[in-house]
């Protein structure tokens, strides 16, 4: 099973969520805050704090410790607050 | 040494009150079965409204309030995200047109500014194309309520005067038929005078009090989106807004409220249930306002929820706040059925109170708001 982070191909397991395929990728950060831009990644874990913000498929906000790995997901970082992208 | 009065109910009316009396002069002590600004105060959007009030009382009352948040940021000197954002209201139906301009027009009349806007994609470039009317309320404004309420205690604290968290009154004391103490779960204070602030939970502190009035819960219900940048730049709202307040339908009645917080999220209204005190979130209600908003802003569609919280207004049958004393005891008075307009209508309710209660004379005509009108006695 297979994602893409920030456009690199990365090998998942099924049942990982996207804040444990990030981290098994080596990353601790993928979204900076809207204020100062700084670094955050994986806080609370349980879903709670919405600190662990990411872009899946277009899609912003999305809680990397609540979203369960899909094939071809298209992950990427956020940075600061994002709209969604326009639908096609 | 014994306060003259005690403020029951630290929410924003209860902080606004104490405020004006302890500036007035009065020893003033504050009291509130849970934390200051926890309830109602905390459960709204913090609207300082004028844009969804026809000429009468209640907008003379929210023309005077408003003017005294804008001193009151001053003379506070605190920082209560005060937000001079203006409203803008939206008719998206070509019946929903005319009764806006309308109604816009009584309002200039009497002094509102309430502009008709025919490029209205300027104020609002997010906006649903399908708008027939639009009409722009440059004095709306908005304030972080929590900030705002502990801002106005602190205030009291700083001047001599006493707020108590976690103290439950159960009733009130007489001697010779007047006000004598406020019964507590941590005993008797006495004290000359009692304002009931007790928002939707007043009807109750007025029967322990052994005077009802006819102040009920109704219920409302608030989305919050994740942060986002800026797209929606008023408070934006659907024509039909001021035809949901003034209902007096117990049954859901949910109309498009929308607007940024200074943080990012935006803020999703409104819904207004008559359900007694019955804490649950309906998701018919999350789905009427979700659709509604997407209504008035597409680009709302794929943005995420993050949360939702909801609160009780204090409703009056007749939609005017009750301020004032109250005729059966001497001593106890009420400032309470602001619905969901406590916020704005906050610091003149605290001035007028105070006028009333130390003899000074009144800033606005008190007659609307008294409590021995029919609509809060009779209804009981």
């Amino acid at each position: 099973m297979k994602i893409t982070l920030d456009g690199e191909p990365t090998p998942v397991q099924p049942g990982q969520t996207v804040a444990a395929a990030l981290l098994a990728a080596g990353r601790v950060s993928w979204r900076d805050t809207r204020d100062g831009g700084k670094p955050r990644g994986l806080f609370c874990g349980i879903g709670v704090c919405f600190d662990c913000l990411v872009v899946v498929n277009g899609v912003p906000d999305v809680r990397a410790c609540q979203r369960v790995v899909a094939d071809g997901d298209d992950v990427r970082a956020q940075r600061g607050a994002e709209l969604p992208e326009a639908r096609p | 040494m014994y306060p003259d009065v005690v403020v029951v109910g630290a929410g924003v009316i209860g902080a606004a009150c104490a405020r004006a009396l302890t500036v007035a002069g009065l020893r003033v002590t504050v009291l509130d079965r849970g934390a200051p600004a926890s309830a109602t105060t905390a459960s709204g959007e913090g609207n300082v409204l004028v844009s969804d009030k026809g000429p009468g009382p209640e907008l003379d009352l929210a023309v005077a309030s408003r003017l005294r948040w804008l001193s009151l940021v001053d003379e506070l000197g605190v920082d209560i995200e005060w937000e001079s954002k203006g409203g803008v209201v939206v008719a998206t139906t070509d019946a929903a047109a005319q009764p806006l301009l309308d109604f816009a027009a009584a309002q200039r009349a009497v002094g509102v500014q309430a502009d008709v806007v025919d490029r209205v994609h300027d104020l609002e470039p997010h906006l649903t194309k399908s708008v027939t009317a639009a009409v722009h309320y440059p004095q709306d404004g908005q304030l972080q309520p929590v900030l705002a309420a502990s801002a106005l205690l602190a205030d009291v604290r700083k001047r001599g005067g006493t707020v108590r968290a976690g103290v439950a009154v159960s009733g009130v004391d007489t001697a010779n038929g007047r006000i004598a103490g406020v019964r507590t779960d941590q005993g008797v204070i006495a004290c000359g005078a009692v304002v009931n602030a007790c928002g939707p939970w007043s009807g109750e502190f007025a029967r322990a009090a052994g005077a009802p009035i006819a102040i009920l819960p109704r219920r409302g219900i608030v989305m919050v989106t994740a942060a986002l940048p800026l797209v929606v730049r008023h408070k934006v709202y659907d024509a039909d807004y001021v035809g949901a307040v003034a209902s007096g339908d117990a049954a859901l009645q949910t109309s498009s409220v929308v607007e940024s917080t200074p943080a990012g999220p935006v803020l999703i209204g409104s819904s207004r249930q008559r359900m007694g005190f019955a804490e649950r979130i309906d998701v018919e209600v999350l789905r009427e306002l979700a659709r509604k908003a997407v209504a008035l802003f597409p680009v709302l569609a794929d943005v995420p929820v993050m949360r939702a919280y909801g609160g009780f207004r204090p409703y009056a049958p007749d939609h005017l706040p009750v301020i004032g004393p109250d005729p059966r005891l001497p001593g106890l008075w009420h400032a309470t059925g602001h619905e969901g307009a406590g916020i704005g209508l906050a610091p003149a309710t605290g001035d007028l109170l105070t006028e009333l209660l130390t003899g000074a004379d009144p800033h606005l005509d008190p007659t609307p708001f008294r409590v021995d009108r029919p609509a809060v006695m009779e209804a009981l």
